[in-house]
């Protein structure tokens, strides 16, 4: 291996990346505008997570002046929108469509109410409902308590999210679908032509997406940062190095995609049939906590799992580097398979 | 005639077969390049030239045969020591030409300076522009200095001037020239039989994978081809020429006259009174040669 090729490389990868405006832009654009999306979504405790339709209201009237006949508790509640119809026609309709959970004739007594049987966002709005109705000293058989300890805000377990997700496509697509785009446009046979090996182009593409990954990492955090202030109760340094050991290892299935194959279509096939699941089931946006033990013994499969693991221990619970390094285990092992992989599959030309 | 037969020969190709499935893209070519010579692979589209040179270039994998590189097979140092221009390639998007040049510089042990590079290859008013800004003759140029980088001892260009405008390729033929008379290999492969037989020294004509003529330009056009053509209007064609040397047949207002002995045939017209102004000659070319042998064009 001569390392003065595998530098050639490495900086004229460097090189078309930087001097790609759009496609560099972005890189960097993308997850500031998710981050900064979902930091003003959920700026608030609370968002509106149920739609409760009200008739008649007429056109010009307010429908917040129309729920005085609701108990307090249940036209109060912040997680609760209302939406103002004039005809039971028209709301109806929308409660059909599941547009909204729950409809209500306005001034009823007692309420009259419908909701769709086959909503289960409409059963929990119909709950809720009953439940405000219902006498006041039940209220006296619960008593709430404070989390104590960390709060972690939506936004501070999101980011990591958005960003390795960021880092996934990244990986994926830089690496797998421009290699590709190489070998059916003649850039790769143009190389083999040359002394450079096969395993000094592959180091270099690894190398270079790398670096180029964790310098966008860098820039974006931040900036987001900046502007919404996250809480990291970790060492920064370990969430570095618990993002270097997750670009490593999509680069690396990144490789295993480019391998072989000259039809860029297939190829973005494959990339979505990959990057979709691993992005739902990885809990970029959402827990899959308490899904069917199949489907998260499945999602142990994806890389970009264990990234958001190790990354939010470290992020959001202060964890160190040796509570996440199961998580870094599984990512560099996954990188040498992949590794392998790829380097045994790779074709210049096929 | 032995198609290996070749005095100090650079590369052996014997008995090569390139087959996919059914079809046999190269069938059992055998040939020898010889030292310092410029060696033309001519054939129509799809006669098996480039799989022919790819396999020689050790890009695409022969189904049988062997390929001999200074008498052995070709070593880690075959990339070392040969330049290639493919016929289709595109370039690392992004860098300008002179950064493409540097690129590549570095793949080498042994290279030419950059700057002679340019000059050689006219590049010097585009070395800072992005190679995807550059036009179609200026690609070409640079894709010839890539070829050049590592001061190869054999040089494949593989159709390098197809798709140029005439003045772009004579362009182009002028750095080749230029090339060839630094005494390197070159290996050509054309269906412009101007540009073989301007360039090439020594050709093959390829056609359904096999090689089915091999010789100097000339030696095969008088080999293949003997007879020129003369064209005389009919209304200045002598009323006896029952004593021209050479089959004479008639088209549309003109008389045509098939000879072998091109001199004798226009003094004896001299001596009929025939006004030599309206006389056309024809000599045969390498596209007649490949016409008498395989019933069609070359560009077909």
């Amino acid at each position: 291996m001569r390392f003065k090729r595998l530098w050639a490389i490495f900086n004229a990868r460097n090189r078309e990346f930087f001097r790609d405006r759009a496609a560099f832009g972005w890189n960097f654009l993308f997850p500031f505008l998710i981050i900064l999306g979902f930091g003003v979504i959920f700026k608030g405790d609370y968002q509106s997570q149920f739609k409760v339709g009200l008739f008649p209201i007429p056109h010009d009237a307010s429908v917040n002046s129309s729920k005085d006949f609701l108990p307090d508790s249940f036209a109060t509640f912040k997680a609760i929108s209302f939406v103002g119809f004039e005809t039971r026609v028209q709301g109806m309709d929308k409660l059909k469509h599941h547009k909204i959970d729950l409809l209500i004739e306005a001034g009823t007594q007692p309420i009259l109410y419908w909701v769709s049987d086959s909503s289960p966002s409409g059963a929990i709005a119909e709950r809720l409902l009953k439940g405000a109705l219902a006498p006041p000293e039940t209220s006296n058989r619960f008593e709430k308590k404070d989390i104590q300890g960390l709060q972690v805000r939506y936004i501070d377990w999101l980011f990591p999210g958005v960003l390795g997700m960021n880092m996934m496509f990244s990986a994926l697509y830089g690496v797998g679908w421009v290699v590709v785009r190489y070998r059916k446009n003649g850039v790769l046979k143009r190389l083999k032509a040359t002394p450079l090996t096969a395993f000094e182009y592959l180091a270099a593409q690894l190398l270079s997406r790398i670096f180029l990954l964790m310098f966008t990492l860098v820039i974006v955090w931040v900036g987001c940062d900046l502007l919404l202030g996250f809480r990291v109760y970790g060492s920064l340094l370990n969430l570095f190095l618990v993002f270097l050991a997750g670009s490593t290892c999509m680069t690396s299935l990144g490789l295993v995609i480019a391998s072989r194959g000259t039809s860029e279509e297939f190829t973005n096939g494959v990339l979505n049939f990959i990057s979709w699941p691993m992005m739902f089931l990885s809990e970029v946006w959402f827990s899959i906590e308490g899904a069917p033990a199949w489907l998260q013994a499945s999602a142990k499969i994806f890389p970009l799992t264990h990234l958001l693991k190790a990354a939010r221990q470290v992020m959001n619970e202060g964890q160190g580097l040796w509570a996440v390094m199961p998580e870094i285990t599984i990512l560099y092992a996954m990188t040498l398979v992949f590794l392998l992989f790829g380097a045994a599959l790779f074709s210049w030309n096929k | 005639m032995n198609m290996t037969d070749t005095v100090d020969p650079l590369i052996e190709v014997i008995d090569i077969q390139k087959h996919y499935q059914r079809l046999r893209a190269v069938d059992g070519v055998s040939l020898s390049i010889g030292r310092g010579s410029c060696f033309g692979l001519l054939g129509p589209n799809g006669a098996g030239k480039t799989t022919l040179i790819e396999i020689i270039e050790d890009i695409i994998d022969p189904t049988g045969g062997t390929i001999l590189y200074k008498g052995a097979s070709r070593a880690a140092q075959f990339r070392q020591e040969v330049g290639i221009m493919f016929q289709q390639t595109a370039l690392l998007s992004f860098l300008t030409v002179a950064e493409t040049l540097q690129t590549f510089s570095r793949l080498y042990d042994n290279t030419e300076p950059i700057s002679h590079l340019i000059q050689l290859c006219h590049l010097e008013e585009v070395k800072g522009q992005l190679n995807d800004k550059i036009s179609g003759g200026q690609k070409q140029r640079l894709l010839l200095a890539l070829a050049l980088l590592n001061r190869p001892e054999l040089v494949f260009l593989d159709e390098p001037s197809t798709g140029l405008d005439p003045q772009a390729r004579r362009n182009l033929w002028d750095i080749i020239k230029t090339v060839k008379s630094q005494g390197r290999t070159i290996v050509l492969t054309t269906h412009y039989m101007e540009e073989a037989e301007k360039l090439c020294d020594d050709i093959a004509i390829m056609d359904k994978g096999k090689v089915i003529a091999r010789g100097e330009p000339q030696a095969l056009i008088q080999i293949h081809c003997r007879r020129a053509t003369l064209s005389v209007p009919k209304d200045q064609f002598p009323e006896k020429p029952d004593t021209l040397q050479g089959f004479i047949n008639e088209r549309g207002d003109r008389i045509q006259i098939r000879t072998e002995n091109v001199n004798a045939v226009v003094g004896q017209l001299l001596s009929m009174g025939v006004d030599m102004r309206g006389v056309n000659v024809k000599t045969p070319t390498l596209e007649d040669v490949f016409l008498k042998l395989t019933g069609r064009s070359l560009r077909e």
